[in-house]
């Protein structure tokens, strides 16, 4: 056997093998990227929830209430439960807004007595109806779609908190 | 025995192929050269540590915490196991950043020790992984609300932002598929990530050599350096074990008892209240390793806010990865390399001063609802001051403003108000509000101002 054959033989045994085991690992990955990736495939459920009903309530007052986030797994705890900030601004009127500072996402606190949402973060402050009054914020709380439904209950259309705090 | 070791020897090669590693020749060196050791064994401590404490910890929001109480109370010694592995996080967080600048103080990253440095800056990085990714496997308010953070920064990378947070919560929101990839990154990913790289890290030790001390005036030349450290290892080379090594023995001792003892003495963290999304009453603060960032986040002007959160971290780690291309040759020795030093100092005079504003955060208002002015203040006021008095607790002033000592930070202190401001630029300002404070023009009502502006008046 000439030398130059048994170079090409070995350059040939060499790539193969590594092409092969390229080859393989490829097929193994997909399986694995796509079921990690898999939370990010699967769009996220928007549901009404039933915040009570309108008369408990007062005009003039923003409360904090909670529901059952539609999205969560059984094993989910305490956050399979979310919240919003809901004001009755009139009669049949309502604003919700996200618990979310929009800075950076910590939760910001109502003060009745100052009517002023304060984030505990990095000193984000708002006003009643969700505008910037002081700190870092660039924009306004966000507001969640509230309705009234026909037996006089609110509810409150669920948004995944990666649209509360996106910045798009 | 001396043939079942001779045995052994023979069939594992320990005097032909260990022996020689563990006893290739070395510069002598100073104590500084024990930090990358000690980082080692400070990652080795997080490892039996870690195993131990996920024999008992449970990775769903549902248990994760009250998994994390058993621990503390109910296992024997298992708050001095956790007290352990907290400390030593902190350890090794400090080690490996000392290491680094002392790496790049002796320019021992410079030829043809490049890559040493590379994968030094990514073990770097992976040990600041290590830190969130296990601050959040707490799982209390703290461990939650660093999350929503953590993927609010990341919402603002351009184009990728909306997917990136999608990536860290695992779903739509922070829950039961957060928690268990948290933990599977903790424990799994990054730890092989690290075995492997430290793998390389040691290896390249060996291959180049521990770097010779800098001697001011010797210049590091790709031409002649291997050859000179040849015949320098020949001259003063001496083996590292055991003449070298006894000092990374005694040096790990030392911070391996400084961890015991702080375990012992100060314990693992407070548990705080655990995770809850429908809690607000949350001061959300990272551990002291990320804690300069928090305060970095709060200190920057709002308009650079969006490039900054991206571009930070990307310059910091591209100046990293950019360092041995950059500098490759020349002086070693931080004598004649002063902008070396400058960085140095200046970096960690930064980190230091910004970790001791982010633990008390004057940026941030209190949000205590029991805060109450000292009678000191409250005692001889006129009728209209007094209700002006209450009026500053009952609205929220107080949680900005400080009094007499009580009060936030976040807004001038009004101790003296009353000697700079006229009572109608304190009208004036109550209404309109300033560049960090809200109007309070529709708030409150005229005679709820007079009052206050009559309260506020008397303080000088």
């Amino acid at each position: 056997m000439a030398e130059e054959d048994l170079v090409t033989r070995r350059s040939f045994l060499s790539r193969i093998s590594l092409a092969l085991s390229g080859l393989a690992a490829a097929v193994v990955s997909v399986p694995i990227i796509a079921y990690l990736l898999s939370p990010l495939l699967e769009p996220a459920p928007d549901e009404w929830r039933d915040l009570g009903l309108v008369e408990n309530f007062q005009i003039g007052e923003t409360v904090e209430v909670a529901y059952d986030e539609p999205s969560s797994l059984p094993w989910a705890g305490q956050t399979a439960r979310t919240a919003v900030w809901l004001r009755r601004t009139g009669e049949r009127e309502f604003t919700a807004f996200g618990l979310n500072c929009t800075h950076l996402g910590c939760p910001v606190n109502w003060r009745a007595g100052a009517e002023l949402f304060l984030c505990p973060c990095h000193g984000g402050v708002y006003y009643s109806d969700g505008t910037v009054a002081g700190g870092p914020p660039p924009r306004p709380l966000v507001r969640f779609s509230v309705r009234i439904a026909d037996d006089d209950r609110v509810q409150v259309m669920t948004r995944p908190l990666t649209q509360t705090i996106s910045q798009a | 025995m001396r043939r079942v070791l001779g045995w052994l020897d023979d069939r594992l090669g320990f005097s032909t192929t260990v022996k020689p590693l563990i006893e290739h020749p070395v510069p002598p060196t100073g104590w500084d050269y024990t930090l990358g050791s000690a980082t080692l064994i400070a990652f080795t401590v997080q490892v039996v540590t870690g195993v131990a404490l996920a024999f008992t910890y449970v990775p769903t929001p549902d248990h994760a915490y009250e998994s994390l109480e058993f621990i503390t109370q109910g296992a024997i010694l298992g708050s001095v196991v956790r007290g352990v592995h907290f400390w030593g996080a902190s350890a090794m967080v400090l080690l490996v950043c000392a290491h680094a600048a002392q790496v790049y103080l002796v320019g021992a990253f410079k030829y043809p020790r490049e890559v040493n440095w590379l994968s030094g800056t990514v073990l770097l990085v992976f040990t600041f992984g290590m830190a969130f990714t296990g601050q959040l496997l707490r799982w209390n308010q703290d461990a939650y609300w660093a999350v929503v953070v953590g993927a609010a920064q990341a919402a603002r990378a351009p184009l990728i932002g909306d997917w990136l947070t999608g990536i860290l919560f695992a779903g739509p929101n922070v829950g039961g598929g957060t928690l268990t990839r948290f933990y599977a990154t903790h424990v799994f990913m990054i730890p092989a990530i690290i075995f492997g790289l430290l793998g390389l890290h040691l290896y390249l030790v060996i291959r180049h050599g521990v770097s010779e001390p800098p001697v001011p005036g010797v210049e590091v030349d790709p031409k002649t350096y291997k050859q000179r450290y040849q015949e320098l290892m020949h001259k003063i080379g001496e083996p590292f074990w055991p003449d070298a090594g006894w000092k990374d023995v005694v040096f790990a001792l030392a911070v391996g008892s400084i961890v015991l003892v702080l375990a012992i003495w100060l314990g693992p963290p407070e548990l705080g209240n655990k995770a809850d999304p429908t809690v607000v009453q949350a001061y959300p603060r990272p551990d002291w390793y990320f804690l300069w960032y928090f305060a970095l986040l709060a200190l920057i002007p709002s308009s650079v806010e969006d490039w900054f959160i991206i571009g930070f971290p990307l310059v910091l780690g591209l100046m990293f990865i950019l360092l041995p291309f950059m500098a490759p040759t020349g002086e070693r020795s931080p004598r004649r390399r002063p902008w070396a030093v400058g960085l140095v100092v200046l970096f960690g005079v930064s980190v230091a001063a910004l970790v001791n504003l982010g633990s008390s955060a004057p940026w941030s208002p209190v949000l205590a609802t029991d805060l109450t002015l000292p009678s000191t203040v409250t005692a001889s006021l006129t009728p209209t001051a007094a209700q002006g008095a209450e009026s500053f607790q009952r609205r929220g002033c107080i949680n900005c403003h400080s009094v007499a000592g009580v009060g936030g930070q976040r807004g001038p202190d009004l101790t003296q108000v009353g000697a700079r401001l006229t009572p109608d630029e304190l009208t004036w300002r109550i209404l309109n509000g300033g560049r960090n404070m809200p109007a309070y023009g529709t708030a409150l009502t005229p005679e709820e101002v007079s009052a206050l502006v009559e309260f506020l008046s008397t303080r000088r």
